[in-house]
C-alpha cells in the first residue's frame, strides 16, 4: 500500500512542485555476448529496447548502466554512442542493465501540463452538467488522484490502486500548502515551491496516509 | 445508474459508433469535433499512463471519474477502442464493453460485414439495471442487452 508520487500544478498548468516518495526499481541487469538478441533503439534520448523481450528485459526498458558504469543519454560514460560500441563483437561479453526509465524533471514539467490540459477536456467532454475536472485517473498498475482548489491550484497524487483515504491525503497536502508555503513570506505564488517545511510536513503527512491506508484495505 | 453515452473508435481515430442515452449537456462543438476530441484525449491519456507509470503496466488507462461522470475504456488488441460514460455508480464496466464486442462486433465481422457504415447500422446497445440479487454482482454491475438490428 504505497503512495508513489505527489505533484503540484499552478493555474497556468506549471508544475511547482514534485516529490517521489517510493520509486519501484525492477531492473535487470544481464549478461550477453555477440550478437546482441535483443533489438535497441534510440527514443526519446535514450536507447529503448524495440523488440525481442525477454527475461524480465521488456519492450520499453532503457539501458540504465553497461558493465555496471551508468550512462548517460544515449552515450556511454566515456561518450561511445552505445549502439556503435553495442556493434563492436570486441566488447563483449558486455554486462547490460536494463529498467524502466526514469523521468527527467522535464519531462516531469511536460507531463504535467499535460495532466492540466486532460484535466480541462475531461470537463469539457462530460454528458452531464457542471462537472469537475478529472478527479481520479485509474489504471492497472497505479491511481491518479487530483483535487483541484478554489484558486485553480491542482494537488496530484499517484498511489497504489488499493491504497484508500487519498481524499483525506489531499486535503491535507492542501492544508500543508496553505501553511507552509503560501504563509511563508518569502514565497512568491504560482512560483516552484522551495520551502523546507513543505517538504517536512508533506512527508511526515504521506507517511500517516501511508499507515493509514494499510489499516484501512486490510480490514 | 445511467449509461450517458458509448463511441467505438477504429484504430486510425474515426469514430465507428456513437450513441447517447442520457445526456444532459452537449460539449458545444460539432459531433465531428467532439470524436475528434474525445480520440485525442484518449490517446494523450495512454501517452501519460505509460510515461508515468511506475511499474510496467499490462492492461494500460482503464477508467477515470469526474465529480458527475465516469468513462470506462476498453481497447481491443486490434485497436478498436471503446468508450462508455456512465454515472459514478457504476464501479466496472470493462466486462460490459468486451462482452459487447466479444457478442456484436465480433459476430457481425465473421458474417462479412466489416465497414463502418453497417457497424454502426447493426449494434444497439440497451442498457438495465442489473438485478442485486444476482450471484456475481458484489458492486451494482452493469447488464447489456445487445439488440443487433438487421442490416439492410
Amino acid at each position: 500500500m504505497v503512495i508513489y508520487s505527489v505533484y503540484v500544478v499552478n493555474k497556468a498548468g506549471g508544475l511547482i512542485y514534485q516529490y517521489d516518495n517510493y520509486v519501484p526499481r525492477a531492473e535487470v541487469e544481464k549478461t550477453f555476448s555477440y550478437p546482441l538478441d535483443l533489438v535497441l533503439k534510440h527514443h526519446d534520448e535514450k536507447v529503448v529496447v524495440s523488440f525481442g523481450q525477454r527475461d524480465g528485459i521488456r519492450v520499453g526498458h532503457a539501458v540504465l548502466s553497461i558493465n555496471g558504469v551508468d550512462v548517460i543519454g544515449k552515450n556511454t560514460s566515456d561518450g561511445k554512442d552505445i549502439l556503435e560500441y553495442l556493434k563492436d563483437p570486441s566488447n563483449y561479453p558486455v554486462s547490460i542493465r536494463f529498467g524502466r526509465a526514469r523521468l527527467s524533471s522535464n519531462e516531469k514539467l511536460m507531463l504535467a501540463s499535460m495532466f492540466h490540459s486532460l484535466f480541462a477536456i475531461g470537463s469539457q467532454l462530460s454528458p452531464e452538467a457542471g462537472s469537475s475536472g478529472i478527479e481520479m485517473l485509474e489504471t492497472d498498475v497505479f491511481k491518479l488522484h487530483c483535487f483541484q482548489t478554489l484558486t485553480g491550484i491542482k494537488f496530484i497524487v499517484m498511489a497504489d490502486p488499493r491504497q484508500s483515504g487519498i481524499d483525506a491525503l489531499l486535503r491535507k497536502i492542501y492544508e500543508v500548502y496553505s501553511d507552509f508555503a503560501l504563509k511563508n513570506p518569502f514565497y512568491s505564488l504560482e512560483m516552484p515551491i522551495r520551502c523546507e517545511l513543505f517538504d517536512q510536513n508533506l512527508k511526515s503527512a504521506l507517511e500517516v496516509a501511508e499507515k493509514a491506508g494499510n489499516f484501512g484495505a486490510g480490514s | 445508474m445511467t449509461v450517458h453515452n458509448l463511441y467505438i473508435f477504429d484504430r486510425n481515430g474515426n469514430c465507428l459508433y456513437y450513441n447517447e442515452w442520457n445526456r444532459k449537456k452537449q460539449a458545444g462543438i460539432s459531433k465531428e469535433e467532439e470524436f475528434k476530441l474525445m480520440y485525442g484525449m484518449l490517446f494523450s491519456i495512454r501517452s501519460f499512463v505509460s510515461k508515468m507509470s511506475p511499474l510496467d503496466m499490462k492492461e494500460g488507462f482503464l477508467s477515470f471519474q469526474t465529480s458527475k461522470y465516469r468513462l470506462h475504456y476498453y481497447e481491443t488488441p486490434s485497436g478498436l477502442k471503446f468508450v462508455l460514460n456512465t454515472d459514478l455508480s457504476v464501479t466496472n464496466a470493462r466486462d460490459t464493453l468486451q462482452h459487447i464486442y466479444s457478442n456484436c462486433i465480433v459476430g457481425n465481422t465473421s458474417r462479412g460485414k466489416n465497414d463502418a457504415a453497417s457497424l454502426g447500422g447493426c449494434v444497439c446497445v440497451h442498457s438495465v439495471i442489473s438485478n442485486p440479487t444476482e450471484k456475481h454482482t458484489a458492486n451494482k454491475q452493469l447488464e447489456t442487452h445487445t439488440l443487433v438490428f438487421a442490416h439492410t
